[in-house]
């Protein structure tokens, strides 16, 4: 049903060694530098040249267990009977820690969310709106939108993450599958500046009419001032030493 | 269409308004009325602004209300006022600092934020099943008092709108006693950060089960007085009954979940479909009326109250049972439990006497793993997850997401009342003004929550 990414042939026996190289690994993106959050000479532990890259994208295969899979096939004979691929519509599939994710690529979106509920097979017929995540290192996909969706009728639950890049900002409104996601999409809009498109009324909900920028992303600073607590200043928590 | 302004309203509102605007601030309408609106057309709307400051509107709401007549042409709730940014701020502080802060977004419902939180934190760690025993009994006791709390800090309130101070006091009489048990447990009324990644942050205080035993004989007959009050008062009925419709066809379509969607007769409670804290070994049952209205929602939220004293019963009965001297509240990983032995002081909740002695006078490595936990907290691996919980008010969820850090990276709670202020407008609109104010009643918003 899924390709692998690349199409690659099952990897062959390499004696029980990880199955990514180490220049693959070392192409990746460093993310982290050092430890203890000291940048300057302060750090005489030695651990002041190490570097933490990015992990690749978590990708799962099938059988994905329990009810997962048949989520997935539902899905894909859905898909399938509307003239779209499974892969056309979903990117990948992550399962972890029990829960299961749908990456689906924004284009599809709608398509995705109208089978899910209506397919007699899937009837995720609750939607409990959508989150933003911003995450401005991931390159051409810095904007999530998490939507996290139950089905009553068979008891499951599954998520679906959307990305669209910094520098076109739309993801297609889910408020003609899901009419209640409206509010949930104003505060998503609210807050990182995602444009769902479609939506009937795109207006701030948490802030006020006339603010400028969007608080929840990474790049909006927290704000705050410094606090004189016994003859110290304590500076506002975004300026505090951060262990990260 | 001319705008003419009446006494009262300022140059700006002259130049905003479209048609008259009539600016109330009380004890002028004798004013208005002589001002003179002769020239009225027949069915001209009127746009009433009720809020933020209204005392029915369950704290800082606003409505934008059309109205024809007395009839609801249009009811738009305006939300926002109580925006605190707590989602924001936790990206700044540790995972365990996270409870202080998300405790405070549904203020009548403090401990439900802290369990999902502390659940959602505890799937990304991957210690669910290693959660000793005896906290998550104490979790389900104080989610179960909670429950007894919010609900009736939401049908005092409603009886209050309505016009009854007798059934607000009685709700608040009844109230304060779990509130008491919520002092003598955490030291604190409200915004507990009781519940914490990997367990509770301290066990029950001596004599804190007989407290507990007291409140459970004593509450039934309070329950019972309330019941009197409200179940068969006539102009409660006349208020309540048929009014705020919303089938199981609208739930279904605006994804609304707890009491009003089992007031339209759909048994769904997370407690029983899929449960969490070991729900699924104590008995309850899941209270539904088919009636769709205020009524019922009322009616399945008393009926919850006795429930919840059930199951709360049950949890003292097992707490009781466990004598063992060494039984511990939270997760034996010293990596993630909370290092400080936190105990009740006559000043509240703070690190107990022989803890600080150890760190100070004792072990220095007990010092340095002390105060890199605490400056520093745990580190979470990077993922994602969402747990939802049966919260007083319907399907309350936490969608936290780490980057491996010692911080969230981004911690989202999917508040119940945010989502059901948007049914606001197909229960009010087609009704009568008054019926407004049980509506908003009947979904219990608490703005607190709406706003985060």
């Amino acid at each position: 049903m899924t390709q692998t990414p690349g199409g690659d042939p099952p990897a062959e026996d390499n004696g029980g060694l990880p199955a990514r190289l180490g220049e693959e690994r070392l192409s990746a993106s460093v993310v982290r530098t050092g430890m203890f959050g000291t940048q300057t000479t302060g750090d005489t532990s030695g651990y002041g040249l190490l570097q933490v890259r990015k992990p690749p994208p978590l990708s799962s295969e099938p059988p994905y267990g329990g009810y997962f899979d048949a989520v997935a096939r539902a899905l894909g004979s859905a898909l399938q009977a509307a003239g779209i691929g499974f892969s056309d519509a979903i990117e990948r599939v992550v399962v972890d820690r029990g829960e299961i994710t749908f990456h689906v690529r924004r284009e599809k979106l709608v398509q995705v969310a109208d089978k899910l509920l209506h397919d007699p097979a899937l009837r995720f017929e609750i939607c409990t709106g959508v989150s933003g995540v911003h995450y401005p290192d991931d390159a051409d996909r810095e904007l999530h939108a998490v939507y996290h969706l139950l089905s009553i009728t068979h008891n499951r639950r599954i998520r679906l993450e959307v990305s669209a890049p910094d520098a076109d900002p739309h993801i297609p409104s889910l408020t003609g599958v899901y009419p209640a996601n409206n509010w949930h999409e104003r505060e998503t809009w609210d807050f990182f500046g995602i444009v769902f498109d479609g939506h009937p009324a795109l207006t701030r909900i948490e802030m006020p009419d006339d603010w400028l920028g969007h608080p929840q992303r990474k790049d909006y600073p927290l704000g705050g001032i410094p606090v004189e607590y016994r003859g110290t200043k304590v500076p506002p928590p975004d300026e505090r030493r951060s262990y990260e | 269409m001319t705008t003419r302004v009446t006494p009262g309203a300022t140059d700006a509102d002259e130049e905003a308004a479209e048609g008259r605007v009539y600016n109330v601030a009380g004890q002028d309408w004798d004013q208005v009325v002589a001002a003179g609106d002769t020239d009225r057309a027949e069915n001209e709307q009127i746009v009433v602004n009720m809020g933020p400051q209204h005392p029915s509107t369950h704290g800082v709401l606003r409505l934008i209300l059309t109205l024809e007549g007395e009839t609801v042409a249009e009811a738009r709730a305006s939300i926002g006022y109580l925006h605190t940014g707590i989602e924001k701020n936790m990206e700044y502080r540790t995972w365990t600092q996270g409870t202080t802060f998300i405790t405070r977004a549904d203020y009548l419902m403090p401990l439900f934020n802290e369990a999902v939180f502390c659940l959602s934190v505890e799937r990304l760690l991957g210690i669910e099943d290693r959660i000793p025993e005896r906290a998550q009994i104490i979790r389900v006791l104080m989610l179960e008092l909670n429950r007894i709390s919010s609900h009736l800090g939401g049908i005092g309130p409603f009886g209050l709108e309505l016009g009854a101070t007798t059934i607000f006091l009685q709700g608040v009489r009844l109230r304060e006693n779990v509130l008491d048990l919520f002092e003598l447990i955490t030291g604190l009324r409200m915004n507990h950060a009781f519940i914490r990644p990997g367990g509770v942050a301290q066990d029950l205080p001596p004599g804190g089960l007989e407290k507990i035993r007291d409140f459970l004989r004593q509450a039934p007959r309070w329950v019972h007085d309330l019941r009197t009050l409200i179940d068969a008062n006539p102009v409660f009925i006349a208020r309540t009954k048929g009014i705020a419709y919303l089938d199981l066809e609208g739930c279904m379509a605006l994804s609304v979940t707890g009491p009003m969607l089992r007031a339209t007769g759909l048994p769904w409670d997370l407690r029983k479909s899929q449960p969490y804290l070991g729900y699924e070994t104590y008995e309850f049952d899941v209270p539904t009326t088919d009636t769709c209205d205020a009524y019922g929602r009322y009616w399945v939220r008393i009926n919850e109250i006795e429930q919840s004293l059930r199951i709360v019963g049950q949890c003292v009965d097992r707490l009781s049972e466990r004598t063992a001297a060494n039984d511990p509240v939270m997760i034996a990983d010293a990596k993630i439990g909370w290092p400080a032995r936190l105990s009740l002081g006559p000043d509240g909740m703070g690190p107990s006497p022989e803890h600080i002695a150890h760190i100070m006078g004792q072990s220095m490595e007990a010092l340095i793993h002390h105060f890199k936990l605490v400056t520093e907290g745990f580190r979470v691996p990077a993922g994602q997850a969402y747990v939802p919980i049966e919260s007083a008010k319907g399907e309350l969820g936490c969608h936290v997401v780490s980057d491996g850090g010692t911080r969230p990276y981004r911690a989202h709670l999917r508040d119940p009342s945010f989502h059901h202020m948007q049914a606001v407008a197909i229960m009010c609109e087609g009704g009568m003004l008054a019926d407004v104010i049980p509506a908003i009643a009947s979904i219990d918003p608490v703005i607190g929550g709406v706003d985060r």
